[in-house]
């Protein structure tokens, strides 16, 4: 069997799953992609390999994608737009200490 | 005594690199995208490895030696790998067997080879132990998965492990640079190792629900650089560049 052949039949035995990585100790786990595994114990292994090769990490998550239940790309304008033209919202007018830093 | 530390350290170093070389042959051609990776990052940590040792070698034998004319330049007798590592990848269950059997061997070397009296080996050892904690955490992942997961995996990796079995005995056998370093208090014996491998090693097969084979006669050579008819393929293909192209870089 080709390597094309048999990787799409891998794909589509093997559930999808979400990978977040903590980049390092303090910050928090941020989404960085997805990949096929037939378990978490794999999932967690292959995001190792996949996404952490290159030190970008200290903590793995990795969530089944169909556990997430994602906004439709359709409600956008009610969902998202009408925060637009607030800009009274967003906390500018507070002096922050040096020491404090990812806000 | 020289000689029998340069002997010492080709037979840790050589198995990385030929088992490295035949992961490489793996890349692009992994079962899936995941694994190729993972596959190939393995290829990379023995390679590494293997470019400590060599260049360790090339201090102790001077001149024109490097790194590059110990991994590419030496004939077939001269490489001291066990006769494992050089095993075709016949199919995923070959791969993961053959892993999983070096593996193994390889953790428990390095934690030992920690305490060499020679400092840069025990450096090394240290260093490489990580990663190859690593290598035998994915590599006996996947046997128990193929041996408890289906009739059809169950089936190959127990052929597989029937077939490869043969070639675990000598990764316990002493050459005779072997003994002579382990006198000095620089190299492991690993006669020591071998009831702790076996132990382990029945343990994860029985976890895997596979049976442990049974072999009568084991083989052997590839310490004293008596290889099986797959390593001149192999360097073959690995020293191409160096021997068409003397000298070449990129």
């Amino acid at each position: 069997m080709t390597f094309y052949l048999m990787t799409k039949k891998i794909m589509k035995n093997w559930p999808l799953w979400e990978v977040f990585i903590r980049s390092k100790n303090g910050l928090e786990h941020r989404h960085c992609g997805s990949l096929h595994a037939s378990d978490a114990t794999m999932a967690l292994e292959n995001a190792r390999d996949v996404y952490t090769r290159r030190m970008e990490g200290v903590s793995i998550w990795v969530v089944p994608s169909v556990h997430i239940t994602a906004s439709n790309p359709d409600d956008s304008e009610e969902l998202f737009d009408p925060a637009k033209d607030k800009a009274y919202r967003h906390p500018t007018f507070y002096e922050l200490p040096d020491e404090l830093k990812h806000m | 005594m020289q000689n029998h530390l340069v002997h010492y350290i080709y037979g840790i170093a050589d198995n990385s690199l030929i088992l490295g070389q035949r992961l490489g042959e793996l890349c692009g051609h992994g079962p899936s995208l995941e694994t190729d990776i993972a596959m190939t990052n393995i290829s990379l940590d023995l390679f590494g490895q293997t470019r400590s040792y060599y260049q360790y070698a090339a201090q102790l034998l001077g001149g024109e030696t490097t790194e590059d004319t110990i991994a590419f330049l030496r004939s077939e007798r001269e490489y001291k790998n066990v006769l494992l590592v050089e095993q075709p990848n016949t199919d995923f269950a070959y791969i993961i067997t053959k892993q999983f059997l070096f593996d193994l061997f390889h953790l428990l070397l390095l934690e030992e080879l920690q305490n060499s009296a020679d400092e840069s080996l025990a450096a090394i050892a240290k260093k490489s132990s990580k990663e190859v904690r690593y290598h035998l955490r994915f590599s006996s992942d996947w046997i128990k998965r193929l041996g408890d997961g289906t009739e059809e995996s169950h089936n190959r990796i127990q052929t597989a492990m029937n077939d490869l079995w043969i070639y675990t005995d000598e990764l316990f056998d002493q050459t005779d640079a072997d003994k002579a370093i382990v006198e000095m208090n620089i190299g492991v014996n690993v006669t020591l190792l071998k009831a702790v491998y076996y132990k382990m090693a029945s343990d994860i097969l029985e976890e895997a629900t596979l049976q442990k084979p049974v072999i009568q006669y084991f083989q052997k050579g590839g310490k004293e650089g008596i290889h099986s008819e797959h390593m001149g393929y192999l360097l073959a293909d690995m020293q191409y560049m160096q021997r068409a192209y003397p000298n070449m870089n990129w």
